[in-house]
């Protein structure tokens, strides 16, 4: 055997796990961000009744692959005045940028590509801040007003909010005294309490910025569609457009994983210290098992064979699964025992992201978009000092429990209710400074003349 | 380079080759673009663009990303400070843990007020 074959053998000897993660992140992470594409289309659907997309497969189950397999073999244009190779760069630098990130997320105390790197969170979010760059060329390369446009607005907005979500990851790791992915949920098992209960407003100041940089609903000023055609992706078509589609729902899942890691408990089941809660992990089998028989009741209904069978198909899976659950637990006395943690930390982690993607969609159903100058007075006037503000108060909460022996709930209760009061004097103060703004801004009207005024 | 960070830089590469892979070998088994001249034009809703995009912009992004610039560095400073607070508590150390940070937090808020009172976070 060759020196060379010898050392990418004992290479792969040690690190086939990681490798393992790497692959099957950028194999699925794609594919997950475009079935999310079609449980938001299902889930505005039921949200104003109706049925959403249904002919590709049971339920429109398939359409996500018709739609990638679409999108790879339509024509693909680069317009003659763009910049044609930062035209061809931007959005593999969006797509990059975004999936590297997901590189130091963990998904369950097992999955992880980057094993105990000492940054953790600060490398999700300093790649992920590589994202914007992609959108900004993007624009500027097309060679076109409404691109530019629309990336000008996108950047000013991902960078603001951007700092208001540091600002909130700060109060997070106050308490948690590590950026190590694994030490932040561990952390969080040992004090027992989520971070959200600890650092509630840090929480809501991420959850806002998070929407406003994955640049949805109420934020989805760039690609306002009624001012801006498409905003920074108006020139882009077929794949390379979808690679931007597919940074933006990848992005969903890793600023929804960081809120998950660091504000709700990681990978913990719920009340992961009461022993007698530990029945919640039947969850995932009971869960997996009703899908399954849903999918076996629906399969008779279905209008054509194939479609049956897929169903059976789908309902096979979720038992398959069910089953390697259920012999996961500590008293089943196999082998698979010993992937308890991981697999249970999977379910519990995807279970918690799930949730916080939802509640995106369920925003971006319900609120109408915000103007661009109330958006970015929202970032700066009232967010950045709130976030700057908890940042302090937990910081006060931590030392008042550490040296005066209080209650930590109790100087949590005080803190924050301090917060909330500073909360609401920066409203009171903007709402009168933006009273004078309105009535100056209509006094001088030839900003409106201004075509690139954003 | 610390050995965790390897299978990082694999998988770096192995992201990095999944867009421009794709891109390539698609590029040649989907149908070849057809059409006129005008195809290649910018989308400005059928108007023919009169103006350079390579114009001048609305200066206030220019502020808006000096400021991000100043307060994001700012974050960066509050990151290890963070990160070693319990253990400054842990050792009874609170008003060394404290103080510090709030004459920063501090100086931080004076110049917000003072960016606020310009009028520098506006964006209208």
């Amino acid at each position: 055997m060759s020196p060379m074959l010898h050392s990418i053998l004992a290479f792969v000897q040690t690190w086939w796990v990681e490798l393992l993660c790497a692959v099957l992140i950028v194999l699925v992470v794609p594919l997950a961000a475009s079935y999310i594409v079609l449980v938001e289309r299902k889930v505005m659907a039921d949200m104003q009744a109706r049925l959403g997309p249904m002919r590709v497969g049971p339920h429109g189950l398939l359409q996500p692959i018709a739609d990638a397999l679409k999108l790879l073999i339509k024509e693909d244009l680069i317009p003659d005045n763009a910049d044609q190779f930062i035209f061809w760069l931007a959005p593999v630098l969006s797509m990059t940028a975004v999936l590297t990130s997901m590189g130091a997320v963990a998904i369950g105390p097992w999955f992880q590509v980057a094993r105990d790197i000492n940054i953790g969170l600060l490398f999700v979010v300093g790649v992920g801040a590589l994202g914007p760059f992609g959108i900004v060329l993007g624009g500027w390369a097309s060679n076109n007003h409404y691109s530019i446009i629309g990336a000008l607005r996108s950047t000013a907005q991902l960078i603001s909010y951007e700092t208001a979500a540091g600002f909130a990851l700060v109060s997070g790791f106050l308490l948690a005294g590590t950026l190590n992915v694994r030490a932040i949920v561990e952390t969080q098992r040992t004090d027992q309490a989520w971070y959200v209960f600890l650092a509630p407003v840090g929480f809501f100041t991420y959850l806002i910025a998070s929407i406003a940089e994955t640049n949805r609903v109420p934020f989805d000023l760039p690609e306002a569609e009624s001012e801006l055609v498409a905003g920074y992706m108006t020139e882009y078509s077929g794949f390379r457009w979808s690679l931007y589609f597919l940074a933006e729902y990848a992005n969903m899942i890793v600023v929804a994983s960081v809120g998950t890691t660091l504000f709700l408990g990681g990978w913990l089941r719920p009340f992961s210290n009461v022993r007698w809660l530990a029945g919640l992990d039947a969850a995932p089998t009971l869960l997996l098992a009703a899908g399954g028989a849903y999918c076996v009741f629906r399969a008779g209904k279905q209008p054509a064979r194939v479609q049956s069978m897929f169903m059976w198909a789908v309902a096979f899976g979720c038992f398959v699964v069910a089953v390697i659950f259920t012999l996961a637990l500590p008293f089943s006395h196999l082998p698979l025992e010993r992937m308890h943690d991981g697999l249970y930390g999977a379910f519990w982690f995807l279970l918690k992201v799930s949730a916080y993607i939802y509640i995106f969609m369920w925003l971006r159903f319900t609120l109408p978009r915000f103007r661009f100058d109330q958006l970015m007075r929202l970032g700066w006037h009232i967010l950045i000092p709130l976030a700057l503000v908890n940042v302090a108060d937990v910081g006060i909460a931590l030392a008042l429990s550490s040296e005066f022996g209080i209650n930590r709930w109790v100087a949590m209760v005080i803190t924050t209710a301090a917060t909330l009061g500073a909360a609401m004097l920066l409203l009171h103060w903007n709402d009168k400074y933006s009273a004078a703004a309105s009535a100056a801004l209509l006094a001088d009207s030839s900003i409106a003349e201004d075509t690139h005024a954003g | 380079m610390p050995p965790a960070y390897i299978p990082l830089l694999l998988f770096s590469l192995l992201v990095l080759a999944f867009p421009v892979v794709t891109l390539i070998v698609f590029k040649y088994l989907r149908p070849g673009s057809r059409g006129g001249p005008a195809k290649f034009q910018p989308y400005e809703c059928g108007i023919l663009p009169e103006t350079s995009t390579r114009g001048r912009y609305f200066a206030r992004f220019y502020i808006i990303a000096m400021l991000f610039m100043i307060l994001n560095v700012e974050t960066i400073f509050l990151f290890p400070w963070a990160v070693l607070f319990r253990g400054w508590l842990a050792a009874h150390l609170a008003a060394f843990a404290l103080l510090p940070m709030f004459v920063f937090l501090g100086v931080l808020l004076v110049g917000y007020v003072w960016l606020y009172k310009k009028g520098a976070l506006d964006l209208a």
